[in-house]
């Protein structure tokens, strides 16, 4: 996929904003003396209901929080259904619903859309596309987002527990005959966000952990900054059924898929105020201190519970279960 | 199925790890045969903790990287027939064989589609009559039974579109020629987890009998990995004997029902493995009453001579003569992304654990 972005699209779509690959893009017209946030994301989960969620619900929350860690506030949304013809209405309609009430709770409106019907040979029965507009706030001149301002020493915050929606995607795929109780923890973070970024000037970069999960992400923040970042393991807060299962099927959670998680990279100082501030809100009760960025070694490395320390690359293809 | 968690205290791994370390006074070298043992070695950092004088080889127990290259040719000419649906575990897909993979001949048009059981297979079959279904038999005892127990179903359901490649391969025997090179150093065995819970401690009584092996069977979570290195170098004092570490799913008779089940379907026969070799009595075939089932005789077509890259050191890896960094194309020509051998292909290779884990110097430059 990253071959993929760099060596093609980035090839012929090139221009300065696009060249930031950032999960959404600053479009500012200075006649419009707003600054504005952009961004589009495709859902095509499969089952489409699941536990703690639904493709519906996916389509908000990730599209707003890809505007939301920017530092902007999510305002507008486009939704654009593809839909198998026969697909259920009764389903259709109990995915709009949760639309709306994510959308309600997120408050963000879904001002345009459009809607393509395909013929029943096609595999999947619905896709949904998002794209989300965002306006920074007044303060957002005082927050420094970005790549360029992350400093040696600064410290690696997450809001809580990871892995827990790919989990529940590979339950509810019911491949294997499991039985636990995870829920996705799909969710809109932007009014945590907005809350951290009104506590604290010294943020200086936020991601969404979502595909590739907390491996990926911090590797990308790692790349983006040329310097390193080392986490705890002992600090990565893991529910014991997500690493039963990931033990069982030889996968590991750190490059689980998060929908509902936001890694925060603050100056150490900020720490124990951010800390604070998550751990009252319910999206962030298991918020953590995680791992610190270094100057050197580059790269994300994990430091081991047994104290010795081991690189965290970039996941090459996709997990596979393993054979026994 | 309920799922359970060992201990998360640290401080229980790390006194065995002090432990452990205070015990090691000279070089000793202890294979861990399972790739599993192997990732969860890598991935845990136990390596570069333990004392510099231990050394953990890894052995021939990752079912992917000791299939043949002639087998992985076979098929995919197997998927190249008409009507055809080849089904396999997802790890095999990107493992390289003479000229292809199954990933590449998937892509060239061939119908080959990963599962996650041999049941998975035998569901194809019943819907998508009139193709004939080939689920790709690869893995060791741990496998065998699950795919025995699809045979007999398929048998007495009578779908007779269902066909298993047989692949198998055996541990105990390949253990025992691992134990008898002569260039080897070994100290002692991790055994696998998994394939005992099967076999049960049993079949590998001949490693401390014949060969002086000190030996003990070991679950996959840091601590059981720890416990089982601890127990081993305690026996290096005593007369060594077969350990059970892994008690909570290991017992010494192992899984009757599961053997009952691999023995009606199958029998030992010699097998071809990767880099290694033939071994005898290693690999598992049909007997006669489940032939039908068998794609080896349904399907005519016999596997060629490979061609073998020499550059490949899987061979020398998997009997723990080397460890993958002392492969010359290790990360250079063969990483995962462009893998020349399977032990950088699979999740349980020991290349793709050193890749993944222990590979430092790579990104310090």
């Amino acid at each position: 996929m990253h071959r993929l972005i760099k060596e093609l699209f980035l090839k012929y779509f090139n221009n300065p904003i696009l060249a930031r690959l950032e999960d959404s893009a600053e479009v500012t017209e200075p006649q419009l003396k707003k600054r504005i946030a952009f961004t589009t994301d495709s859902y095509v989960v499969q089952p489409i209901f699941f536990p703690g969620g639904d493709i519906g619900k996916l389509s908000i929350c990730g599209t707003v929080n890809d505007l939301a860690v920017k530092g902007a506030e999510p305002k507008y949304l486009s939704a654009s259904f593809i839909i198998r013809e026969g697909f259920p209405f009764n389903d259709l309609e109990r995915i709009c619903q949760s639309m709306a009430k994510e959308a309600r709770i997120a408050k963000i409106k879904i001002v345009t859309g459009d809607t393509k019907v395909i013929e029943r040979s096609a595999q999947a029965e619905i896709y949904i596309t998002t794209s989300g507009i965002g306006i920074y706030p007044p303060e957002a001149d005082k927050y420094h987002l970005g790549a360029e301002n992350i400093q040696p020493g600064d410290s690696v915050l997450i809001n809580g527990r990871i892995g827990e929606h790919e989990t529940a995607i590979i339950l509810a795929r019911g491949q294997f005959e499991f039985k636990a109780d995870i829920k996705s923890d799909c969710a809109p973070l932007n009014h945590l966000i907005a809350n951290l970024l009104k506590t604290s000037n010294r943020i200086r970069m936020m991601r969404d952990p979502t595909r590739g999960g907390l491996a990926t992400t911090l590797n990308e923040m790692a790349e983006a900054t040329n310097l390193g970042i080392i986490i705890d393991e002992t600090k990565v807060l893991i529910k014991p059924e997500v690493k039963g299962i990931c033990e069982l099927l030889g996968f590991d959670p750190l490059y689980f898929a998060n929908e509902g998680k936001v890694v925060i990279i603050a100056a150490r100082s900020e720490e124990k105020k951010l800390l604070a501030k998550m751990r009252r809100n319910q999206l962030g009760k298991n918020a953590n201190v995680i791992g610190k960025v270094v100057k050197q070694p580059k790269g994300v490395w994990v430091k081991t519970k047994l104290g010795s320390t081991k690189p965290l690359l970039m996941l090459e293809g996709q997990q596979l279960p393993r054979i026994c | 199925m309920n799922l359970t968690y060992l201990s998360e205290d640290n401080t229980i791994a790390q006194k065995l790890l002090n432990r452990i370390n205070s015990e090691i006074d000279h070089n000793i070298n202890f294979m861990e045969v399972c790739g599993t043992h192997t990732m969860a070695i890598s991935s845990s950092g136990i390596r570069p903790a333990v004392d510099k004088r231990l050394k953990l080889l890894s052995g021939p127990g990752c079912p992917v990287c000791v299939t043949s290259q002639e087998d992985i040719d076979w098929a995919i000419s197997l998927a190249e027939q008409k009507d055809v649906v080849i089904v396999t575990f997802g790890d095999m897909m990107r493992v390289p064989g003479s000229e292809s993979s199954l990933e590449k001949a998937k892509a060239k048009g061939s119908d080959i589609r990963v599962v996650y059981s041999a049941l998975d297979g035998l569901k194809i079959a019943r819907t998508e009559q009139p193709k004939k279904i080939i689920f790709l038999g690869v893995g060791f005892e741990t496998t065998a039974p699950t795919v025995a127990a699809a045979v007999i179903l398929a048998k007495e359901n009578k779908i007779n579109n269902f066909f298993v490649l047989s692949l198998f391969k055996l541990i105990p025997p390949a253990l025992r020629k691992i134990a008898a090179a002569p260039e080897l150093k070994i100290d002692g065995f991790i055994l696998p987890g998994h394939v005992s819970t099967i076999i049960g401690s049993e079949p590998y009584e001949f490693l401390p009998k014949d060969f002086n092996q000190p030996c003990v069977i070991a679950g996959f979570e840091t601590l059981d990995i720890l416990q089982a290195i601890y127990l081993l170098i305690n026996q290096l004092k005593k007369l060594p004997k077969v350990e059970i570490q892994y008690r909570r799913s290991v017992k010494p008779e192992g899984n009757i029902q599961a053997q009952k089940m691999m023995n009606q379907v199958f029998r030992a026969a010699d097998s071809n493995w990767r880099g290694i070799g033939q071994i005898k009595k290693s690999g598992l075939v049909f007997n006669p009453e489940f032939k039908d089932f068998d794609a080896n005789i349904q399907f005519g077509l016999k596997p060629k001579k490979a061609k073998i890259n020499p550059a490949c050191r899987c061979g020398d890896v998997l009997l723990g003569l080397i460890i993958p960094p002392e492969c010359k194309q290790f990360a250079k020509g063969c990483t995962p992304e462009h893998p020349i051998g399977p032990c950088m292909v699979s999740s349980e290779g020991a290349c793709a654990a050193y890749f993944k884990y222990e590979w430092l110097s790579h990104r310090r430059d």
